[in-house]
């Protein structure tokens, strides 16, 4: 098998198809230069130092890897090592010593990377600290008593601190007041910008005429707490995005296309419409396709919620994101990339998620509330003052731009921010990724949880449920045939009979039907209903027959997810009503609801259904949570108030939830809840502590008996016990 | 009085000193993994360099 590496990188030689001829040459020459590639694997679970030496240590035992880098905060861990090592194998490797791992795809990955915007606001941040910390300290002289001549020339040392700083921290205020005033908008920005380059040209005219009053020290801890708060946001929503682009690249798209017989392997990108792919056992369907050759059994459950494998052979069609079970498949590429039914069903979710994007976040109706009162204060003081001392502008600016230093949202800026930067932390270590920004407060809002069944609830892979009571012959002989096999049923027989196996000779696997072999010369089968020559029974199983004897079915149930029972007691405490929506079949699925005890299911819903039944929960005025990973769930994912998906979910479902466990384990739900829960709460906490604060300070102000110290001490004072107060989520 | 003319300038530049570390700090990546930094002095590998630099994109 060749490997052909992407040519997005070098767009430019893919572009002329009279290129596609000339590379050959090129890609033997790529092919020579031995360069180390670098691999970079999702660790959902690593937490602590024995996690990074651990898999440092393994991997670097590996043969072929040059060096292995965990990134704790990131979650990740970045490979440098000889080109033919792929990430699979390293995965490989890392479950071998216990750590789940997906592999990454670098380049998707490459913008996280250089977050080049959040370095820039920490540099101003960093500088606004800088300036501000030596400001104070020239202030706290001024406070104390210094006087006429010294303290002049403190307050122009602290100006040529100031001035430049705020010039080069206000930046990304200015820049974006600008924009909102273009459009006509007053943004939280505008009273921001306003107070900064008020506070400063007042401070440098009072400081040139030797002013008792200069408020330097307030513009410049201004820009700091503000920028603070500017930057936890933008880290959030960078990690929100990283996490993004990690859930798009979890699942490295390529495709095995079988060219005069040679295989390559190949971004589905390049797959195009009637080429021939081939798909082998326990692989994912690609593309759309129609089956030219092989014969299999194909799970759809994640595209119809069904648990019981369909059969597969010549003629028939298959859908991407199903997979493969037994035999190997060749199939006639009939849609692939956008046009594939995967494809489209993504399609349909970003209409639900436009709706849901018009959600008003605690910090927009703040905002909106917030501007125009500080405007409308700040305007009255200077209006007032004017009138009151009969024109005396300076005075009346001064008391202006008093009350706007004093009233400008310092702690609101911070309020929303850090309760989210310590909420998605907290939950991040928890293996839960919030992948929208206000996907936190809308799962604080929620009453009803909506679970699927299959893949979400339970892992989608089979556990025998009757071996109890088929006798040791039978069993003996089942395991013999299972070891023969890959096909989930038979590997969870062979996993779990503990009887010695029959010595079974001949054994053949038929894809698509089953195992067959000779028991003391006499013929035995284990599979399909049909072809061992049985009535099949409605649940999932499968039979065996040996000559002479009634053949016995061996039934399965799923497995459950581990914690699911745990999410589902911890939602229930907190007093959300619990429903299982499910696409199977009602056995199955009445037998499910009553091991994890939920009494509200539906079973046999159509993709169209579930999407319905959440609509309609949502009409009856409930805030609906729908957990779901299928390709039948996207619509009732996007349509819900807020979703979540196992990371091992199809893309499409994933895309379409807010919020992705990132671990097998789902008890993480409920204290994902618990935790919006709170840090809605403290959001509302910040809000009320900086209002406090305003209502102490700005009569100050606006009666002109606001000192600048009074206004550092009511802006440091709140946005420290706002960012204390945040901290305090459990 | 005549200290301030010292002191003052004396202050200033050690603070600009330690904003110069900062943006040294920051230009070679080093809070690209702050979580991991805090576990790694726990461990007991001889880990006497720091990250290898991402490719600058």
């Amino acid at each position: 098998m060749t490997y052909e590496a992407s040519d997005e990188g070098r767009g430019g030689l893919a572009a002329c198809p009279a290129c596609v001829a000339v590379p050959a040459a090129e890609r033997l020459a790529e092919l020579r230069r031995i360069e180390p590639s670098r691999l970079m694997l999702s660790l959902p679970s690593a937490y602590c130092a024995a996690c990074i030496s651990t898999v440092e240590g393994a991997l670097k035992t590996h043969p072929g890897v040059r060096s292995a880098r965990v990134n704790l905060t990131l979650k990740r861990v970045s490979v440098e090592a000889e080109p033919d090592i792929t990430a699979a194998d390293l995965a490989h490797v890392l479950e071998g010593v216990g750590y789940e791992a997906h592999e990454l795809d670098p380049g998707m990955l490459s913008m996280t990377e250089t977050d080049r915007q959040g370095r820039e606001l920490l540099m101003r941040l960093g500088v606004a600290f800088f300036s501000m910390m030596n400001i104070m300290l020239l202030s706290v002289a001024v406070w104390s008593g210094a006087e006429a001549a010294t303290r002049d020339m403190f307050h122009w040392i602290s100006a040529m601190i100031a001035i430049p700083t705020v010039i080069f921290c206000g930046q990304p205020f200015f820049k974006s007041a600008w924009a909102a005033l273009r459009v006509g908008r007053l943004g939280m920005d505008v009273p921001i910008s306003l107070a900064l380059i008020l506070a400063s040209s007042i401070s440098l005219y009072e400081t040139m005429h030797s002013g008792e009053k200069a408020y330097f020290d307030a513009a410049v801890m201004l820009s700091f707490f503000l920028l603070l708060g500017r930057y936890l946001d933008h880290r959030s929503r960078a990690l929100a995005r990283s996490a993004a682009e990690e859930l798009a690249a979890l699942e490295v798209p390529r495709a095995i296309v079988l060219e005069d017989g040679i295989e390559h392997l190949r971004p589905i990108a390049q797959v195009a419409k009637g080429d021939l792919v081939l798909v082998r056992p326990g692989g994912r369907m690609p593309v759309d396709g129609v089956v030219v050759e092989g014969s299999s059994e194909v799970d759809r459950g994640l595209l119809t919620g069904e648990s019981l494998p369909v059969f597969a052979g010549p003629g028939l069609a298959v859908s991407a994101g199903e997979v493969n079970l037994t035999g190997p498949l060749t199939l006639r590429v009939s849609a692939a990339g956008r046009d594939s039914s995967l494809h489209r069903m993504a399609d349909l979710v970003a209409v639900a998620e436009s709706a849901r994007n018009k959600y008003t976040t605690l910090a927009e109706r703040a905002a909106r509330f917030y501007s125009p009162m500080v405007h409308i204060l700040s305007f009255s003081a200077f209006g007032f003052w004017m009138w009151k001392t009969g024109g005396d502008v300076r005075f009346a600016i001064n008391i202006s731009a008093a009350v706007l230093i004093i009233t400008c949202p310092c702690a609101l800026g911070l309020a929303v921010p850090a309760v989210v930067t310590a909420a998605s932390g907290k939950l991040f270590r928890k293996g839960v990724l919030i992948k929208n920004g206000t996907a936190l407060e809308r799962l604080a809002e929620v009453d009803v949880v909506v679970f699927d069944k299959t893949g979400t609830l339970t892992l989608g892979t089979p556990e025998p449920s009757n071996l109890d009571s088929i006798v040791e012959q039978f069993q003996s002989v089942a395991l013999a045939l299972a070891k023969a096999s890959s096909h989930p049923l038979a590997m969870a027989l062979a996993g779990r009979i503990h009887t010695a196996p029959a010595e079974v000779t001949d054994l053949r696997e038929v894809p698509g039907y089953g195992i067959e072999g000779c028991l003391n010369g006499a013929k035995v089968r284990l599979g399909r209903a049909a072809w061992v020559g049985v009535e099949s029974v409605p649940e999932t199983a499968t039979y065996l027959s040996v000559v002479g004897q009634t053949p016995v079915a061996f039934t399965f149930t799923d497995t459950i997810r581990p914690g699911a029972e745990a999410a589902i007691a911890g939602l229930r405490a907190q007093g959300k009503a619990i429903k299982l929506v499910s696409g199977d079949n009602e056995a199955a699925v009445s037998a499910f609801a009553a091991r994890v005890g939920i009494a509200d299911w539906v079973a046999g819903a159509l993709p169209a259904e579930k999407a319905a039944l959440v609509r309609a929960l949502a009409d009856q005025g409930h805030k609906v949570l729908m957990v779901g990973d299928g390709l039948n769930d996207t619509g009732a994912l996007a349509g819900a108030h807020v979703s979540i998906s196992p990371a091992q979910a199809l893309d499409a479902a994933r895309v379409a939830s807010d919020i992705v466990l990132l671990g097998r384990d789902l008890s993480a739900i409920a204290d994902a809840t618990r935790i919006a829960k709170q840090a809605t709460k403290r959001m509302v906490e910040n809000f009320e502590i900086s209002a406090a604060y305003n209502v102490i300070a700005v009569p100050l102000a606006l009666m002109g008996a606001a000192t600048p110290l009074a206004a550092a001490l009511a802006m440091s004072l709140s946005s420290i016990s706002v960012s204390l107060n945040a901290l305090r989520l459990k | 009085m005549q200290i301030l003319a010292i002191l003052i300038p004396v202050s200033l530049f050690l603070g600009f000193v330690g904003l110069v570390a900062f943006v040294w700090a920051m230009r070679t990546r080093q809070f690209e993994d702050p979580q991991g930094d805090a576990s790694r002095i726990l461990t007991t590998d001889y880990d006497d360099k720091p990250a290898q630099s991402a490719p600058d994109a």
